[in-house]
């Protein structure tokens, strides 16, 4: 870390390039708030920023236990980051069990702010703690400082005329402006923030801006802490930016790619952590024309998109894998009918109810293969969270131009995890045609002997993309009948011929695997030149930010990697294979046991090798370097201690 | 849609080309005849009209109509119907499906179809049986019945689909049954012209797999005796001379009673605009089952804002309240900041 000092006041301001702060406390503390309105601070700041809240799945879990520990952890920079932080180096704890369940993940010498309050002997019991962490040496390695974070709060609650339990709630916003004082934070954005956050309650807006402002003067004014920090503003792309999670961006896709196609966006959806953020977003977005229904279950919400796509509307569903199992057989249906339509899947971990508020990459085999029959279905999956505002258009893209059901994979760790987003210029964002069929196509020449020649053909693909022409009911002579039983080919009638569902079998592969024309080819970051070095890592999904900070470890080691991350997983893009076959050690990292690996290995016979993590948390840039020196025949052992950073710039 | 007016159609207009497929003699073919016969009547038009059908024999129902339809997947009808009615107001869309699609594997999406009052007719073929799959009970199967699955007698209560409409709020709940054209073609019609959800229950005879289920209310000879019209407005009564008739007890029994011995004027006088769907509900338990006088007609009517038109209002308000969307607004309302170079 580079450090200069600045004006000797009565503190020092040490510049810092980057700092990882996690904020930890009871789930009912209000951390998640902390946090996100800390980031929005630094990214207005100008910083680059990029977060990873983590909750328990419980809304309030028992107070002051372990497995009611929420935490929120944001890396700012004053240059461009890919990850949230291996680990931080200031932990704030509300509690002994904040401490507790997070202290393990902060580095060595790290600074802790505990809420000393929080440390009385029925917490310290609650938490596990035999004796006080804060008194008996345990925390030697560390600097740590205590702060009466309630009983402060309580004196300026006292103040403002708010009852004790109430003024009590205020304490995260002294947390808050306490580490805004410590890192040189402006005070005016979160003062701003609170004034319309609060408008309609008076009282609690006087608490938390008391609670918020005493925090920052205590650490000005306390002789506690030797000095405050500064993290300069990043030399980021000039443009307009805006800090994004990936729900948010993914839902404004949608609404971005329906606006291009000129379709009704119909949303129905069944309420389901980590994916409900989707829906509570285009619920608000009414005066765009988005009709969204809280179905009665997942079923209903995929049938009621279907049958709004069979009325000419951008059909899309939202869930995570619960209700992607729910949904499989509409699906099924879909991919039968094919119609245009968008089926999101915010994974989380599995099986089962799993991990509802944790991340995991674990639903790719199932994307790709779950339902019965041969049933092809196009996936993209999203690989940062301002990403997922391209992925979702992408998805809709491929939905409506060749009529097919498309999976959006999205997860736990970029659904609420957010980065600073430099807005994409509207007018580049390209059209969709949906081309709607218009007019009864006659039947060609040689149909001669068809008895539905001159009739429409529900079914007659179009020669380039093999899609079938999107008919609306309200066209006159177009009326045609679909449904799930296997079809006849071009007539569209039901057909229970073995030659013909064959047949139909190759037609439908066919077209979803001729989508593979319409991507572009997977881009290889390699300094020595595609298939230069040694070893190439390929992913997909959310380790893009791990592996590309991986990657810039090991080049600062002065050694070689490549990185290409693919963000179609079915069809994968042309050039997949001849990339994979040109490297000597193809190293594939994600958060399940081995299912792009497998599909890789299965679609080019290359011996891609896996990296697994499934602990409900993203890779951390060091555990991937560390995998890429061991293939590079490099002690990790002795290369992690000579680690200088975690995430270094390009 | 335009506005020309709408072109004069005959029953051969409705016909698709595809062969009729039920077994021979099956009641399907005579609901199939009276929707057939009655939509040219109806004023619409064969490209507005669409039949979205779930799994069964009667699912197979919207490819004999020459309409824009969808077979869709077991249960789940009512589900993509209400997506594509909310979406597409200008359309008729027409639910086609059994006891077993509608309240054994669809039961979640009837119930909450009729609960939003989406703008949909939903045709409910009731013959107490599963056809398509060769003859195991249904939800509506009497107890004890005996078929392949219940070797030892049906243990189950059976659903009575109209107290079960009732109960889920449905504003037009009524019955009809496949012997009776003019009365089904009735029925429908007045379903289709409500606004907003209703529900149609068909007593429908599987001549394979559970033949004369109904007979002993819906044959020819029996119905004046087994058959209670339930008319608006109009004293509840029935029998070949008007002989029979339906009270109120004291004590809000409702039951069938001698017209000779109560007097006409004690006759309880039918009103499907209640607003209390109570008495309703107590019409549609006069009957324990098909096999003692059972009323048909509407038992309920009401007007509730439908659930698209009342979607689409939202959307209207948004849009005069905060102007049409704006993508550009849109991605700056978070909050931005400007890096300059
Ligand atoms: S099985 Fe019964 S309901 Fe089905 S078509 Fe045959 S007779 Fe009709």
């Amino acid at each position: 870390m580079s450090s200069t000092a600045t004006e000797p006041q009565r503190h020092q301001t040490v510049e810092l390039d980057r700092v990882v702060i996690r904020f930890a406390g009871d789930s009912g503390d209000g951390m998640q708030l902390t946090g996100t309105q800390f980031t929005a601070t630094s990214s207005l700041f100008g910083n680059d920023t990029a977060t990873l809240p983590d909750f328990p799945a419980e809304i309030r879990a028992p107070a002051g236990t372990l497995a009611g520990v929420s935490a929120f952890q944001v890396h700012i920079s004053d240059h461009d980051i890919l990850t949230p932080g291996d680990a931080p180096s200031v932990l704030v704890a509300m509690n002994p069990a904040a401490l507790k369940a997070n202290l393990g993940a902060v580095s060595s010498g790290g600074t802790l702010i505990v809420n000393a309050d929080g440390f009385d002997e029925r917490a310290l019991e609650k938490a596990g703690y035999p004796s006080n962490p804060l008194t008996d040496g345990s925390l030697a390695g560390y600097r740590v400082y205590e702060v009466p974070m309630t009983s402060l709060t309580l004196e300026v609650g006292k103040e403002a005329g708010v009852k004790p339990r109430d003024a009590e709630r205020s304490k995260n916003f002294f947390a808050l402006g306490l580490v805004c004082w410590l890192y040189s934070r402006p005070t005016e954005p979160t003062l701003t923030w609170m004034s319309e956050r609060f408008a309609s309650s008076p009282l609690v807006l006087d608490a938390n801006t008391r609670a918020f402002k005493a925090g920052y003067h205590f650490g000005e004014t306390a002789e506690l802490f030797e000095a405050n920090y500064q993290v300069r503003p990043a030399r980021l792309e000039p443009g307009v930016y805006t800090n994004i999670t990936g729900n948010n961006a993914l839902a404004w896709g949608l609404i971005a790619a329906a606006h291009q196609a000129g379709l009704p966006l119909f949303l129905g959806s069944y309420p389901i952590t980590p994916a409900s953020d989707i829906l509570h977003e285009l619920s608000k977005q009414k005066h765009f024309g988005v009709r969204t229904l809280q179905a009665e279950d997942e079923i209903a919400g995929i049938g009621a998109a279907i049958g709004a796509a069979f009325g000419g509307a951008l059909g899309v569903t939202t869930t995570s894998g619960p209700g992607i199992d729910l949904k499989s057989e509409s699906i099924g249906l879909a991919v039968s009918l094919e119609l245009p339509l968008v089926v999101i899947d915010i994974q989380r971990g599995g099986p089962s109810t799993g991990l509802p508020t944790k991340t995991e990459q674990s639903d790719l085999l199932h994307a790709m293969y779950g339902r019965h029959g041969e049933s092809p279905v196009p996936i993209v999956a999203a690989r940062t969270p301002s990403h997922c505002f391209e992925a979702a258009i992408e998805a809709v893209r491929i939905a409506v131009t060749y009529r097919t059901p498309v999976f959006l994979l999205s997860d736990g760790y970029l659904a609420n995890g957010s980065e600073p987003w430099r807005l994409p210029d509207v007018a580049s964002i390209p059209d969709i045609d949906p081309g709607f069929a218009t007019a009864p196509e006659v039947g060609a020449a040689d149909d001669g002997e068809n008895r539905h020649s001159g009739d429409f053909q529900p079914y007659r693909r179009d020669e380039v993309t093999l899609a079938r022409p999107w008919a609306l009911p309200g066209t006159p002579g177009l009326e045609h009948r679909i449904g799930g039983l296997e079809k006849e080919d071009v007539t569209g009638d039901v057909s229970y011929d073995p030659v013909n569902h064959e047949r139909m079998v190759h037609l439908r592969a066919a077209k979803v695997a001729g989508i593979a024309s319409s991507v572009p080819p997977v881009e290889v970051d390699d300094a020595l030149g595609p298939g230069g070095s040694p070893v190439l890592l390929l992913g997909w999904g959310s380790t893009y930010g791990a592996i590309g900070a991986a990657v810039r470890r090991v080049r600062a080691r002065g050694l070689d990697v490549a990185h290409a991350h693919l963000m179609h997983l079915n069809p994968f893009p042309p050039n997949l294979g001849e990339v994979l076959r040109s490297y000597m050690d193809v190293l594939v990292p994600e958060c399940n046991l081995g299912q792009l690996s497998k599909l890789v290995r299965a679609e080019y016979l290359v011996d891609a090798r896996s990296m697994t993590k499934v602990q409900g948390q993203p890779f951390r840039a060091a555990e991937i370097e560390k995998a890429v020196l061991a293939l590079l025949g490099i002690d990790p052992e002795a290369a992690t201690s000579s680690s200088p950073q975690e995430d270094v710039a390009s | 849609m335009t506005d020309t007016a709408v072109p004069v159609t005959t029953r051969k207009d409705w016909t698709s080309d595809q062969e009729v497929r039920w077994c021979p003699g099956c009641g399907d073919y005579s609901i199939l005849a009276a929707v057939q016969m009655l939509l040219p009547d109806l004023g619409v038009r064969r490209e507005n009209t669409v039949f979205v059908s779930g799994i069964g024999c009667a699912a197979r129902f919207p490819y004999y109509m020459s309409t824009y339809g969808m077979h869709s997947i077991h249960g789940r009808a009512p589900a993509v119907a209400t997506g594509l009615a909310v979406t597409r107001p200008d359309l008729d869309v027409w639910v086609v499906t059994g006891d077993g699609d509608a309240l054994s594997i669809g039961g979640n999406h009837l119930i909450h179809a009729l609960r939003r009052n989406v703008n949909i007719t939903i045709l409910l073929f009731n013959n107490q049986i599963y056809g398509l799959t060769k003859g195991q009970y249904s939800p509506t199967s009497e107890q004890g019945k005996v078929t392949k699955s219940t070797p030892f007698g049906s243990l189950e209560t059976p659903f009575n689909p109209i107290s079960l409409a009732l109960g889920a709020e449905a504003t037009f709940v009524a019955r009809t049954h496949d012997m009776d054209r003019k009365h089904m073609q009735e029925t429908f019609r007045r379903a289709h012209d409500h606004r907003g959800a209703a529900f149609v229950e068909i007593y429908q005879n599987c001549n394979v797999f559970n033949d004369g289920a109904f007979e002993r209310i819906t044959g020819r000879d029996v119905r004046a005796e087994e058959l209670i019209p339930l008319v608006h407005g109009e004293p509840i009564r029935f029998g070949t001379e008007g002989q029979h008739g339906v009270v109120v007890d004291p004590d809000g029994r409702v039951r069938v009673a001698e017209v000779a011995q109560v007097g006409e004027q004690a006759l309880l006088v039918h009103d499907e605009q209640r607003e209390d769907p109570g008495l309703a509900f107590q019409l549609s338990r006069l009957a324990r089952g098909p096999y003692e006088p059972t009323p048909i007609g509407v038992f309920r009517a009401v007007q509730r804002p439908e659930y698209g038109d009342a979607m689409s209002r939202q959307l209207l308000d948004a849009a005069e309240k905060r102007g049409p969307g704006d993508l550009e607004a849109l991605l700056h309302s978070g909050g931005t900041w400007t890096v300059e170079s």
